[in-house]
């Protein structure tokens, strides 16, 4: 793959695109030195930064005395602040200057998927996207803590609800299937027993904040994989994020929304798996997936459809556009609205965002941008590849954007529905 | 007044405004827009697929209110014999099915009981694609409406789920179903792009696979909306995505002889580990209305008799309840199989609740897919790949 090729793969998967201007900086540093300048964690964000914070009041529940209006003033507050924050998170992706963090911080969000619709506290869920931005790019073990006692997840998965008697299931079977280990790397006793090790896990709902009740503890011995102790819940973390199966899991879960979709058992992912195992370092493992040779080739250029965000998020950066309520409408319509995924697997991949109810709504919205915007549109289709940071036009695409010359706001539409640019 | 039309375009000649109603009277675009799909004939059968999804409490759902193992197993999620709707066989519909009732008492409902497969996985997703793509022991890409679809021969309009993305169910191998959203469904512009876009989606020249999957549902996209867009034209944009209003797109779509043959709704929300009594009673509320509300709408319609609607969840719950006021995940659970040719009552035997598998869980009495198998011979009427269970039509 040549050079300009490769560095537009690489803005497109470590952020939302590149420039012009981009790509031929890329080029003058070469590969590598755009991996290092991209991947930069630690580099401050100018652009999303100047964002303003959402205004989000803590939560006050209504009681169990609480009347309708109480209740419904509750609800209103709620979904109004629910909405300030999607718009607030796609602001900041629309403006970084550093999106890396943004991207891995979506990427955790579909990860441990966790949903305002159960959760019901705007301010708990930025705060645990702020865990995805400060944690995303570290220590795998450290972050996966941080999530599992954070209120959005204690709250999600009902940890806080786990009590002695009779062990909730459903933060260790997730915990193992979804966050960790992978799908049939464990065994229902050892979910059965985890469990056990989690009771006695609450949410303080005054402090907001984690809290243990030693009474609620199973102080009694637990086999989780093998192993058996008299493990408590940080126990079975950090056992779970040692396993072999859990390295590989990762490696491949971040591999295939960062390069192309790959199964755990592909030798791709054990080639990752090998240097993540290691330090369980994040950042060092995206940075691995951008040097493996398996990213720099024609089946990792061709093997991602955009999620929504990735578009929405990139045509509003190329456009110059706000972030309003149409954003909010064509994310609904396509499917991915921030802070509400579908269920606790996240969102799915490449097909799942292919539907005729897709394709409408992305000519919907591409037509209300290229009306809205006010940048200098492109004339020919070269130069909107270049403007869109595509590759290039199959015959199909170049033929049907050539009916659009001398009609620029035309050809963009057409651009960016066609399948190079929806393709990530 | 600059229009949306002259900016967009640039000032191409036309005297019509931009919108779809004028477009599709077009004869350019209505060329472009792809061949009429072939409507609904009067003898065809139509299934309206509903997924519950998150695993629905099947116990708490058909309730075995006189076994003492239920009662013990339950604790105080346990239903009291007068807080169910008896409907015989020791057996009572949760409280919330007062309509679905109404439906039992003029046979219009089977309630098969205990279907699972063998080997059962308590994982959401897993098992829900093992249910969609009805293939347990190995992951495969189709789902078996998707392959009923590759069979028929490629017209996405035999299969429509609402909503924006589409259930593994309806995903073939080379056809895949139409994803038709709430509210407005219209290509959106003036004749001009709409012919450009038209052009955009012709898989085969020069993508590479993906991206002819991205042109291929663009061109359905074209195809649907042909026939479905002035069926919806007065359609608002839609507000939320209640299980009613997934119904009534769906009874509208029948009415107007779209040639679907098979729809998908759904209803999400059954992950009842905590505080299930409360979560259960609206959800199946909902349930009850929307469905209910779906077979009344119909009356007189000529489809009225051919519609069946068959209602699933991924997997039934554990007996017994955990210490959240909920459940964990389970096995089997009953599917209700709802319409005018359906032979009303049980089938399938009721799993004993104590008599467990080692994980305490329900033991299947019937395979998930002899429904399918009786489904598809009955009402899509093909060969169908399993063996149906007998006495459902």
């Amino acid at each position: 793959m040549d050079l300009p090729t490769s560095v537009r793969l690489l803005h497109r998967r470590a952020g939302f695109g590149a420039t012009a201007a981009e790509v031929a900086a890329g080029v003058q540093a070469g590969y590598e030195g755009t991996v290092d300048r991209l991947l930069n964690f630690s580099a401050v964000d100018a652009g999303a930064n100047a964002v303003t914070d959402p205004q989000l009041l803590a939560p006050e529940y209504p009681g169990k005395d609480a009347d309708q209006a109480a209740r419904k003033a509750f609800r209103q507050q709620q979904a109004k602040e629910g909405m300030a924050l999607g718009s607030w998170w796609l602001q900041r992706m629309v403006a970084s200057t550093n999106p890396v963090v943004e991207k891995l911080a979506l990427f955790w969000h579909g990860h441990f998927a966790t949903s305002l619709q159960k959760v019901n506290a705007a301010a708990l869920m930025y705060r645990q996207n702020q865990i995805f931005r400060t944690l995303g790019s570290g220590d795998f073990h450290a972050l996966t803590s941080a999530v599992a006692k954070d209120p959005a997840m204690l709250i999600w998965l009902d940890a806080a609800q786990d009590r002695k008697a009779h062990p909730n299931e459903n933060f260790a079977r997730e915990l193992m299937e979804l966050f960790t280990l992978g799908i049939g790397n464990y065994t229902e006793a050892d979910v059965k027993d985890a469990a056990r090790a989690f009771t006695g896990w609450a949410y303080d709902r005054q402090k907001v904040a984690f809290a243990f009740a030693a009474r609620q503890h199973d102080d009694g011995n637990k086999t989780v994989l093998g192993r058996t102790g008299n493990f408590n819940g940080d126990d079975i973390i950090a056992l779970l994020v040692e396993e072999p199966a859990s390295a590989r899991f990762i490696a491949a879960k971040m591999f295939s929304h960062f390069a192309r979709p790959i199964t755990p058992d592909d030798p791709i992912a054990a080639d990752l798996a090998h240097g993540f195992s290691a330090d369980l370092d994040c950042g060092r493992l995206l940075r691995s997936i951008f040097l493996h040779p398996e990213f720099r080739t024609d089946a990792t250029r061709t093997g991602l459809v955009k999620t929504p965000i990735e578009y929405v998020v990139g045509v509003s950066r190329l456009l110059q556009l706000p972030i309003d309520q149409r954003t909010g409408m064509a994310l609904r319509g396509l499917g991915q609205v921030p802070f509400d995924p579908p269920n606790v697997g996240g969102w799915p991949q490449n097909l799942y965002w292919l539907s005729t109810a897709s394709s409408m709504v992305r000519l919907q919205f591409a037509e209300m941008a290229v009306r809205a915007t006010k940048v200098a549109l492109p004339k020919n289709r070269a130069a909107a590849a270049e403007f869109l940071g595509v590759d290039g036009w199959s015959d199909g695409t170049a033929a049907a954007l050539d009916d659009m010359t001398n009609n620029p706001q035309g050809l963009m539409v057409l651009a960016l529905t066609a399948p190079e640019y929806v393709l990530a | 007044m600059i229009t949306r039309r002259q900016f967009l375009i640039g000032g191409a000649a036309s005297g019509v405004a931009a919108g779809a109603m004028t477009i599709e009277r077009d004869p350019l675009v209505r060329l472009l827009r792809g061949r009429d799909s072939k409507a609904l004939s009067a003898n065809d059968g139509v299934l309206v697929l509903l997924t519950m999804y998150g695993g629905n409490d099947g116990l708490n759902t058909v309730v075995s209110y006189q076994d003492s193992a239920y009662q013990s197993g339950r604790g105080d999620l346990a239903f009291k014999p007068s807080e169910v709707i008896p409907i015989g066989g020791g057996l009572g519909l949760h409280g919330s099915l007062k309509e679905l009732k109404g439906l039992w008492d003029h046979k219009q409902v089977a309630i098969v009981r205990g279907v699972g497969y063998p080997d059962p996985n308590r994982s959401h997703f897993r098992s829900m694609d093992i249910w969609q793509s009805a293939s347990p022991q190995s992951a495969v890409s189709t789902g078996w409406l998707g392959r009923w679809l590759d069979k028929k021969g490629g017209d996405p309009l035999l299969a429509v789920s609402v909503g924006p993305t589409l259930p593994l169910a309806l995903r073939g191998e080379r056809t895949s179903g139409t994803a038709v959203p709430l509210g407005p469904f219209t290509v959106p512009g003036p004749p001009p792009l709409v012919q450009a876009f038209t052009d955009l989606q012709k898989p085969g020249h020069g993508l590479p696979p993906l991206g002819d999957l991205v042109a291929q549902s663009g061109a359905n996209l074209l195809t649907a909306s042909h026939t479905i867009s002035s069926v919806v034209s007065g359609a608002k944009p839609a507000n939320g995505n209640s299980l009613s209003a997934q119904l009534d797109l769906v009874s509208t779509l029948i009415k107007a002889k779209v040639p679907a043959r098979i729809y998908s709704v759904s209803l999400p929300g059954f992950d009842t580990h905590t505080d299930e009594k409360a979560t259960q009673a609206r959800l199946l509320s909902e349930l009850d209305a929307a469905v209910s509300g779906f077979f009344k709408g119909l009356a007189g319609d000529s489809h009225a008799g051919k519609v069946v609607l068959v209602a699933y969840s991924e997997f039934g719950r554990r007996v017994a309840a955990n210490a959240s006021g909920g459940t964990d995940h389970g096995t089997a659970g009953p599917v209700f199989v709802i319409g005018q040719s359906v032979k009303g009552g049980f089938l399938g035997d009721e799993p004993s609740l104590t008599a467990l598998d080692p994980n305490g869980d329900l033991k299947s009495t019937v395979d998930f897919r002899s429904v399918y198998g009786a489904v598809s011979a009955h009402i899509l009427g093909t060969d169908p790949e399993y063996k149906p269970l007998p006495g459902l039509f």
